[in-house]
């Protein structure tokens, strides 16, 4: 199962959708409240919300979020990418304890041991399903394999 | 206009899971259509060697099953935002989350043919309780 062990690239990709979702959501969160309150008669206000700094900043991290996704799920099973990702949820908890100082409960705590396990759970295992053909998944690498 | 009472008001607990299942159902389709193009198109690592980030992002545009995807992944959002114009957002999110986590499971392995075997149940499972405990 050699092609189904990820690459130190790979895994900086998978920290990548994990960090940039949460954070991005955070930024947008911090930049709609302080808008003042839109109204639907007035939803150009809304277009102008998009070009303040925190709003900018969680798009952009979004979009990261987006493209790291993308390319996670070209190479990697979509029930591998989904919990391994849910990791993100854990750092932002432990941000807002340990940065903000916001006080965590213990149901809260327990969530981020379970996470934390279910994520230990899917990482050992592989992060691609072995196919017949793997050429037939994976044609560019087939197509590559075959120039070299 | 008359402001939305809060906190929202009582909401029928059926039409309530609808709204839920409605995001649910939207959002593990554009997951797994997604899924579908992307290993369609394959590794964007060997694209982005071979032909740039143009090429990749020329890959990624021009696979129809991606914009099946991204509508669902729309609809999804949309039927959030009408979720959560009747319901507590406490309730919305973190069971729209973790349910999601589980059906994903199942569709991937009904439709994109994964191996899901123990490992990845238990993984599920367990996020998925995580997930509606830390965001509730």
């Amino acid at each position: 199962m050699a092609h189904a062990r990820l690459t130190l690239r790979q895994y900086l990709v998978l920290a990548s959708v994990a960090v940039c979702a949460p954070l991005g959501d955070t930024c947008l969160s911090r930049g709609m409240t302080r808008v003042p309150a839109i109204s639907l008669e007035h939803l150009g206000a809304l277009v102008a919300a998009v070009f303040t700094p925190w709003i900018a900043l969680g798009i952009a991290l979004l979009i990261g979020f987006f493209a790291s996704y993308l390319t996670a799920l070209s190479w990697a099973d979509l029930s591998y990418v989904l919990p391994a990702t849910a990791f993100g949820n854990v750092i932002v908890a432990l941000l807002s304890r340990f940065w903000l100082h916001e006080p965590i409960s213990v149901e809260r705590w327990a969530g981020i041991v379970l996470i934390t396990v279910g994520v230990g759970f899917v990482a050992q295992g592989p992060s691609l399903t072995e196919r017949p053909s793997a050429a037939a998944a994976m044609p560019s690498v087939a197509a590559k394999e075959e120039q070299a | 206009m008359t402001p939305i009472p809060y906190p929202a008001p009582q909401t029928d607990p059926w039409v309530a899971a609808a709204m839920i299942a409605l995001v649910v159902v939207c959002s593990t389709a554009g997951e797994v259509l997604t899924a579908a193009a992307m290993k369609s198109i394959g590794d964007m690592g060997a694209i982005l060697a071979q032909s740039g980030l143009k090429g990749a992002i020329r890959a990624v545009l021009t696979c129809p099953l991606f914009f099946a995807g991204v509508s669902f992944l729309a609809l999804a959002f949309f039927s959030l935002l009408l979720a959560l114009n009747h319901l507590n957002l406490s309730l919305v999110a973190p069971a729209s989350a973790s349910l999601t986590l589980v059906t994903n499971a199942i569709a991937a392995k009904l439709f994109l043919k994964e191996n899901v075997d123990r490992r990845r149940w238990t993984a599920a499972v367990l996020v998925c309780f995580g997930v509606y405990l830390l965001a509730h």
